[in-house]
């Protein structure tokens, strides 16, 4: 995350150690990456396991619904995998359409026997404890979440957590000051909102969607991705804990169709979405006349923009992290790199060699930077990606480095002699894949950032201000990152331009999208 | 559309300002107008060659065009081509550029007025709406210049870096005009596409397209520049099936799409992830949505705003 600075070098070699006992006993499949290293590279690291016990996952899960954990009406339940073992970590309930509609009523009478008739300042002191109870339980969150999802302790501890707690902190001082958002205007809620929420950021997109659906005094029914359910059942707990009213926040597991059932029930006011374009438009399409407001995210091909004056080492690391940060199932990732002709050799050599550090492996260490793929489909995924820009005639590399034996993972890899028409130059990946193309000028790396379906983000590298502000000011691309990348705050709009989607969450333009103003 | 046609329609006693003139007492003949569509700044016909006869309120009748799906198509690439430029204009020139159009409204505020009274307003009410109009477009012109102060801005993160969100025109757009409004709705309509930068394709009320083409006649003349603001006439049920689908228009006002239209159109738009603005689901397509300060709506500009957030490190 830390764009910024320059890689951390440590002072010498340090020995491996022989893994803990207890490290050994909880997974004792996943071989550290610093085992992938010679003892002798200055970059082979002791193993720093985060203990996996702080998670306290039970063995089953229920949905929760109005207030408590019940049992889903089909009585089936699926399998939650840990995607760095391929061990099972817990049963959830397989929630269907009448699991959807019990929700909904809930939610629909806490709207409106409750939480659109309390105070704004008592709803906004709900929030307030929400959060304090997400700080308070961050390390059981970040390692749930890591052991759920394979992205690296220290991208969970460090970024979606505290992300995620800080939403809810910032939305709660929004609940008794929405007169102030829509000057003029009398903000209402639109009632029910129905959310479903991908498996990349599990609790911090389920933060994104609830702090500022209930600070705006709607009650929320979340679908959590199937893959990922964990945090945002531990979510339902801290509801409990911080004794927030039964039926304000709903949480069911469950297939696609669930997800679907939710958008399409006529008590659902209002339906958000952050996912694919392909499943964003099927919700648009399955809702279209029913008068409900939508807002989407979906995907992103972003161009990650390096200028010949751009301080390289900075650019480099903004590469790096626009890339592989949670192994670059982000859906703003900075997935093609566009660097210009004058410095692109000198650039891939660095930028190689920089890869060439990249400790690949166990998510619980915490010296790890790049994780495990969420799941087998999504390594197939990226599988198949792949080949097709090698048989495309793309040049591909990928440094040196032993990946676990257990688990998904995939090398970083980096594609040099893209081009535009390129499957990888044009699809989202969703994983540590960099498809580099070059530029001459100025005009031909906005042309060329510009040529795709998305528009979520965009980085530029260069050290002149007043073409930065000309650039950004081109880019079709919600969010542009100069001379950083992959920076994310609740004080800021996060959001695409064409098929990455509409509306944005963040900010005030956050909140007004789950006000209506009459 | 046909509002107030049989009600107040042929008003006994008024003197009727559109009447089937014929020459039988040696008046002058009238020159009738052709209404044309309005494609690029410039008056085409329907290249399919068809019109639909229009029967007007006190009489005669107007043969309004039919535009096909090529004309749409040609709309659309009018609009695409006009797109940057117009994103371009300062906010303040975008104002000026808005009020003058309202200053031409006011020189034909005669013929707007009749235009509504074939159309079956009363004189007094059509004079009204004509007001109302141009007051609106003014309201609209002074939005452009103060849209990023009051919709984007700065945010305080928590890192150290200066971050800022500054509202950006969508691109081309589709205006499905109220129904029941033929000028003040369809004012308000494309004034806040405008203000925004955007460009606009707009489909004129089908019941009532005569106050339509008078603007295209007006902005002709404007300093809008061609391709910005293209008006079609014509069915709805026929055209919009494409407009919604073209996947080179951005985003779709469905605002005055009747209720039968609406799903399938919505759908259309999904397709490409297209921005939709539409009416609020209880509200009607009724001329009052629109009139006083009511109709001072701005949710058709803002439908098709992007924001635009950009962070910089803050550091020496």
């Amino acid at each position: 995350m830390s764009s910024e600075q320059p890689p951390k070098r440590p002072e010498r070699a340090v020995k491996r150690a022989a893994p803990s006992a207890l490290t050994a006993a909880a997974a004792p499949a996943v071989s550290h990456v610093a085992s992938a290293l010679a003892a002798s590279s200055p970059w082979a690291y002791s193993p720093a396991p985060e203990s996996k016990e702080l998670a306290l996952i039970r063995p089953r899960y229920g949905l929760f619904i109005d207030g408590q954990e019940r049992a889903p009406v089909s009585g089936e339940v699926v399998v939650t995998y840990n995607p760095a073992t391929e061990e099972p970590l817990a049963e959830v309930a397989k929630g269907g359409a009448e699991d959807a509609d019990r929700a909904i009523t809930a939610a629909d009478r806490a709207h409106r026997k409750v939480w659109s008739k309390m105070e704004p300042r008592e709803r906004a002191k709900y929030l307030y404890r929400i959060s304090r109870i997400m700080q308070e339980r961050s390390r059981e969150f970040a390692v749930t979440e890591t052991l759920d999802s394979g992205k690296p302790i220290r991208e969970s501890r460090d970024v979606d957590v505290p992300l995620a707690a800080a939403h809810f902190w910032y939305y709660a001082g929004w609940a008794d000051k929405l007169q102030y958002a829509v000057p003029g205007r009398r903000p209402e809620s639109h009632g029910v909102v129905g959310q479903v929420i991908p498996w990349n950021f599990p609790l911090l997109m389920l933060a994104w969607k609830i702090a500022p659906a209930l600070a705006a005094g709607n009650t929320v029914v979340l679908k959590p991705a199937s893959t990922t359910p964990l945090t945002a059942l531990l979510f339902a707990e801290v509801c409990q804990q911080a004794d927030l009213p039964p039926g304000v926040v709903n949480i069911i597991t469950g297939p696609g169709e669930m997800g679907m059932a939710i958008a399409t029930d006529p008590r659902v006011a209002k339906v958000a979405f952050t996912g694919s374009t392909s499943v964003g438009i099927k919700i648009a399409q399955g809702i279209a006349g029913q008068g409900k407001a939508l807002t989407l995210e979906l995907g992103g091909k972003a161009a990650n923009i390096v200028f010949e004056d751009a301080a390289l080492d900075q650019a480099v690391e903004g590469v790096i992290n626009g890339i592989f940060f949670n192994q670059g199932e982000v859906c703003c990732a900075g997935s093609r790199l566009l660097v210009q002709e004058s410095i692109a050799e000198e650039f891939i050599a660095r930028l190689k060699e920089r890869m060439t550090t990249l400790r690949v492996g166990d998510p619980m260490d915490k010296n790890t930077d790049v994780g495990a793929i969420n799941s087998r489909a999504q390594m197939e995924t990226i599988g198949e990606l792949v080949a097709s820009g090698v048989a495309e005639g793309a040049k591909l590399w990928q440094p040196e480095c032993v990946l676990p034996t257990r688990g998904w993972f995939y090398k970083p890899t980096l594609f040099t002699g893209v081009a535009q028409s390129h499957r990888i130059a044009r699809e989202e990946i969703f994983g540590p894949v960099l498809s580099t193309i070059t530029f001459r000028t100025v005009d031909e790396a906005i042309e060329k950032a510009n040529n795709t379906a998305y528009g979520l983000s965009a980085g530029i590298w260069t050290e002149k201000g007043s073409r930065i502000l000309q650039v950004a000011a081109q880019l079709k691309a919600g969010v542009v990152w100069a001379n950083t990348f992959n920076r994310f705050d609740p004080t800021a709009p996060f959001g695409g331009y064409k098929e990455s989607g509409y509306g944005r969450e963040g900010g005030l333009q956050g909140l007004s999208a789950y006000l209506r103003s009459s | 559309m046909g509002k107030k046609s049989g009600k107040k329609g042929a008003g006994k006693g008024e003197s009727p300002l559109i009447t089937a003139v014929t020459a039988t007492d040696g008046a002058r003949l009238e020159i009738r107008r052709t209404p044309k569509l309005y494609i690029g700044g410039a008056f085409p016909r329907s290249e399919s060659g068809r019109t639909d006869v229009l029967q007007l309120a006190r009489g005669g009748s107007a043969n309004v065009a039919r535009a096909s799906r090529k004309d749409l198509r040609e709309a659309v690439k009018a609009a695409r081509s006009a797109a940057p430029g117009w994103a371009a204009r300062n906010a303040s020139l975008r104002g000026q550029i808005l009020y003058r159009v309202a200053e031409l409204m006011e020189g034909r505020a005669a013929q707007f007025r009749d235009d509504l009274i074939a159309h079956g307003y009363g004189k007094s009410e059509a004079t009204e709406e004509v007001a109302a109009s141009i007051d609106r477009l003014v309201w609209f012109a002074g939005w452009p210049d103060k849209i990023p102060a009051v919709l984007g801005g700065t945010s305080p993160v928590a890192s150290s870096h200066f971050v800022f969100t500054i509202p950006e025109p969508t691109g081309v757009v589709a205006i499905v005009a109220p129904e029941s409004s033929p000028l003040l709705g369809l004012v308000t309509r494309l004034a806040g596409v405008l203000a925004g930068g955007n460009v606009a394709i707009l489909l004129a009320s089908e019941g009532a397209p005569l106050p339509a083409v008078t603007l295209a006649e007006t902005l002709a003349v404007s300093d809008v520049p061609g391709g910005v603001v293209n008006i079609l006439t014509g069915r709805r049920s026929e055209l919009m099936p494409h407009l919604t689908r073209h996947a080179d228009i951005d985003g779709v006002d469905l605002w005055g799409c009747p209720d039968d239209l609406l799903a399938d159109a919505e759908r259309g738009a999904a397709e490409h992830v297209a921005r939709v603005a539409r009416r609020q689901h209880d509200e009607k397509d009724r001329a009052s949505a629109f009139q006083g300060e009511r109709g001072e709506r701005i949710d058709g500009m803002t439908a098709f705003l992007e924001m635009k957030t950009v962070w910089h490190p803050i550091g020496s």
